[in-house]
């Protein structure tokens, strides 16, 4: 391929994806009433791609069993077939269908991911507005704890923990939230140390709350602006930490359909000049990039960072 | 100069007590098991035999405080002891030439994305708000969201198919140095382009934060140009946010490396620890598990020291 038609496909779909984004915004800002659709109305094009993409992928996650053509886990085809009417993408190392497997692939990849995040965020939270509340030697043990923990590289300390624990989905999940939990920790124990110290607080002990109340009723929702923030580029390094794992065979185990175990399956094809194995890589890389678009969006309106 | 000099004691101090308690957590994650280590990897195949043979190459007869005092005595003289799938094996022995390696390629790899980070950080916050200066952060957002193995299968695809470079980098002993950079270009090129986004964000991200102050208008207001402006004027106090975001970026190379290494079968240590993850090789995961996390502290480190001696202040805390 020369490096023109490089060039005019890639501006192709720069083009395509700025037009999509531009009518999901026109269709929201339609839909949307009041406050909602003043914000919507302001955001960059890029915020619009973001929450199109992440919009579709929520469609093909949940309606997987619609949408595919074959079964996950039916072997329907010979190896390693080529695009056909029939299988659109082909066939996997097995005679699996791609298509199908990519579809289903939204659906455990990303549900996986989301639930690893939604943990590691109920651990972290939980433990740095306690310690931030509490303050004191709780605060002082849970943070040098964290501190050590934080001191070895996640994906090395992940592989330690897979060694002794063995790989299976349970085992990962719970891993992986184990190891993100202490990077939450760390900005929920941040953002709450600065509302801990507010009048409002004060007057919530003096009424005698304390404990649960005061961490989930008084801390809690005015913590949660940035910590929205957070919990998406959360998302993004735990799915890309699931998919490298996949990917080495360490993480979601086969028959399962997943995107970092089928790059791996079919790595294979690349050297034949294929492209196939690059489209689940392509699918993980897509969704990280549309949540960073929205994270970037959001993390710039709440900071009201103006040059 | 004597100032200097406690401060970066102190700092080694502090930095020796982190990779003290990291070995502790290292080497005591076995103990989480219900059960014990044996029982665990052998699983299904488990005969009273085979179970006491594996426990007595743990030790796992002994206190926990005897056997970690052998095995942190042992790894500070070199000897990490025998693999646990092949006996016969020292585990110095496989980690010895992989360790060259992956030292090798994560050096290269910084060699190529530090002066590129800072470059093209230096002229976005030069050119801001311009076409270049959007561009390249959209670029590098994007970048930043790709998982490595995508990098690295688009530049197989694109670079190795079309034959400039081999696809797989494996370094035969022995070749010239200007082969064996020819043979590893792919897997650091991939390296490269994961770690110069965000190095590259924050260089700019550290200038542009200064621009505002004061001194900086004095200068544009006595005819610096804006080039001598961000050069002898901001980037020399930008140099700690700077250095930090480096030092936090060779470290994610050291752990980058891993699956780089997969895709390209560089016999570095990174394969050696996955392969040693599916095997439940315990003593390699630990050992090199303890190098990785070793490196990853004394970069922290050096960060800090770079920071605090750009930044006279720090040296005098009130």
């Amino acid at each position: 391929m020369g490096v023109a038609t490089l060039l005019a496909v890639m501006a192709g779909v720069v083009l395509g994806g700025a037009a999509a984004a531009w009518l999901f915004r026109a269709a929201l800002v339609a839909l949307s009433r009041g406050a909602l659709r003043r914000s919507l109305r302001g955001a960059p094009l890029t915020a619009c791609f973001g929450m199109l993409v992440i919009a579709l992928y929520l469609g093909v996650a949940i309606l997987a069993p619609l949408l595919a053509p074959y079964g996950e886990r039916a072997v329907v085809t010979v190896q390693f077939a080529p695009w056909s009417a029939d299988h659109w993408l082909g066939s996997d190392h097995l005679g699996r269908d791609m298509a199908s497997r990519l579809i289903y692939g939204a659906r455990n990849t990303v549900g996986i991911a989301l639930a690893t995040t939604a943990l590691a965020f109920m651990v972290g939270t939980t433990l740095g507005l306690w310690a931030a509340v509490v303050g004191g030697w709780l605060d002082g043990a849970l943070s040098r704890a964290v501190d050590v923990l934080m001191a070895i590289p996640s994906l090395i300390f992940a592989l330690l923990l897979l060694t002794i624990f063995g790989t299976s989905i349970l085992t990962l999940v719970l891993v992986i939230a184990a190891v993100d939990a202490t990077r939450v920790y760390r900005i929920a124990r941040a953002v709450a140390q600065g509302i801990v110290v507010m009048d409002y607080i004060e007057a919530a002990r003096l009424r005698g709350e304390g404990g649960a109340r005061l961490i989930f009723r008084e801390v809690l929702p005015n913590a949660a602006a940035p910590l929205v923030a957070e919990f998406g580029l959360r998302f993004c390094f735990v799915f890309l930490a699931i998919s490298a794992l996949s990917f080495l065979g360490l993480g979601i185990q086969p028959p399962t359909a997943d995107w970092g175990s089928m790059v791996r399956e079919n790595a294979t094809l690349i050297t034949f000049g294929d492209v196939t194995p690059l489209l689940p890589a392509g699918a993980i890389a897509l969704l990280t990039v549309a949540v960073n678009f929205v994270v970037d969006w959001q993390l710039h309106r709440a900071s009201g960072l103006r040059e | 100069m004597r100032q200097i000099a406690v401060m970066v004691g102190q700092r080694l101090a502090l930095g020796l007590l982190t990779l003290l308690a990291i070995s502790i957590l290292i080497f005591g994650a076995t103990e989480l098991l219900p059960g014990d280590f044996a029982e665990a990897v052998l699983g299904q195949s488990a005969t009273p035999e085979t179970v006491a043979a594996i426990r007595r190459q743990l030790g796992l007869d002994q206190p926990f405080w005897v056997r970690y005092w052998a095995w942190l005595s042992g790894a500070l003289q070199g000897d990490f002891g025998a693999s646990l799938a092949n006996p016969d094996r020292r585990v110095a022995d496989m980690i010895g030439v992989r360790f060259g390696n992956t030292l090798f390629l994560a050096g290269y790899a910084a060699a190529m994305a530090v002066p590129l980070a800072l470059g093209l950080g230096i002229l976005a916050a030069l050119w801001r708000n311009s076409v270049f200066d959007r561009g390249v952060n959209a670029g590098a957002l994007t970048a930043i969201s790709f998982p490595e193995f995508f990098v690295a299968y688009v530049l197989i695809l694109w670079l190795g198919q079309s034959g400039w470079f081999p696809t797989m980098a494996r370094v035969p002993a022995g070749v010239e140095m200007s082969e064996r950079l020819w043979r590893t270009f792919l897997p650091a090129l991939t390296l490269t382009l994961v770690v110069t986004a965000h190095m590259m964000r924050m260089t700019r991200a550290a200038i542009i934060n200064l621009l505002a102050s004061p001194y900086i208008e004095m200068a544009r207001l006595k005819g610096v140009s804006p080039l001598g402006v961000i050069t002898r004027h901001a980037l020399p106090n930008a140099i700690a946010p700077i250095a930090n975001v480096v030092a936090i970026n060779m470290a994610y190379l050291i752990t980058g490396v891993v699956v780089v290494e997969v895709v390209f079968v560089y016999p570095g240590l990174g394969q050696l620890i996955v392969d040693s993850v599916s095997r439940r090789d315990i003593a390699v995961v630990q050992a090199v598990a303890l190098i990785f996390a070793a490196a990853y502290v004394l970069l922290n480190l050096a960060a800090d020291v770079v920071s605090t001696l750009s930044n006279p202040r720090l040296l005098h805390p009130r």
